[in-house]
């Protein structure tokens, strides 16, 4: 997906992970993942950068589906569809 | 020989296949110095994210991390009030494997950590009880440093055991590491 693209998207949950190192982001996604309905949308915003490599090996293992991602001033976006 | 006894034979292998690994990984935490303890706790608690199980081995140098500073012990020997003095009592003591420089290095790197929002050992441990980290600790190591265990932290899933105990868990895992 493009940039627009994924701007477009409206998401169901946000996680804001912004200020916390590995592991955080990805132990604040695991634990919000939980809170949407199959088919919703999670966008998650991360100050680390290994967020955006993590997060889809990490969709890939859970079977979720990793929409894709963009950077804007240091801050990553990062977009997943619950399985 | 006949098809049926093949598919038995496979079966057999298959069924080997199926209980041998499970989704966890074990790792020994063998050293005491804040950047490998580290290491290992954020591999710990990154695997609870991945629902993988996950079974540390605390032996050796690394069981002094986890005594509580603020707990006590009565009834030891000498030799085991030395080795408690000489090691650090607690996550919040252990110092850098490198550029410690008599303290300065370790507080420096603590400060970095704090800036850059990286949690500290102490909460990492925290943060790995609430998650279902399992913590083994090696008896033996224990009784050789004269540590006991009403000094140790309060830690939900906490055992004292072998050598077996952590082999059993390590066949068990589809990884294993040493730190």
């Amino acid at each position: 997906m493009t940039t627009e693209e994924l701007k477009a998207i409206k998401e169901n949950l946000l996680v804001d992970s912004r200020g916390t190192a590995c592991p955080g982001p990805l132990l604040a996604v695991k634990q919000a993942i939980g809170e949407l309905e199959s088919g919703q949308i999670m966008q998650i915003l991360s100050s680390d950068a290994g967020t955006k490599r993590d997060i889809p090996r990490w969709c890939n293992k859970q079977g979720h589906e990793y929409l894709g991602d963009f950077e804007e001033a240091g801050v990553h976006t990062l977009y997943l569809k619950k399985a | 020989m006949d098809i049926e006894k093949q598919i038995l034979e496979l079966k057999a292998k298959v069924d080997k296949l199926e209980k041998g690994t499970k989704d966890q990984i074990s790792i020994v935490v063998f050293s005491g110095e804040l950047d490998k303890l580290l290491a290992a706790l954020i591999i710990a608690t990154g695997a609870t994210a991945m629902d993988t199980e996950v079974k540390l081995f605390f032996t050796f140098w690394a069981t002094a991390a986890l005594r509580d500073k603020k707990k006590k012990a009565n009834g030891k020997n000498f030799m085991s009030k030395m080795f408690g003095m000489m090691l650090p009592k607690g996550s919040t003591k252990v110092k850098l494997s490198k550029m410690n420089m008599g303290g300065m290095g370790t507080a420096m790197l603590k400060s970095l950590m704090k800036k850059k929002n990286v949690a500290s050992l102490d909460e990492m441990l925290k943060t790995a009880g609430q998650l279902g980290v399992e913590i083994n600790i090696c008896e033996m190591s224990m009784d050789l440093m004269g540590f006991k265990p009403e000094e140790m932290i309060d830690y939900p899933n906490l055992n004292y055991c072998g050598v077996g105990s952590y082999l059993a868990d390590a066949d068990e895992s589809k990884v294993q590491l040493f730190i």
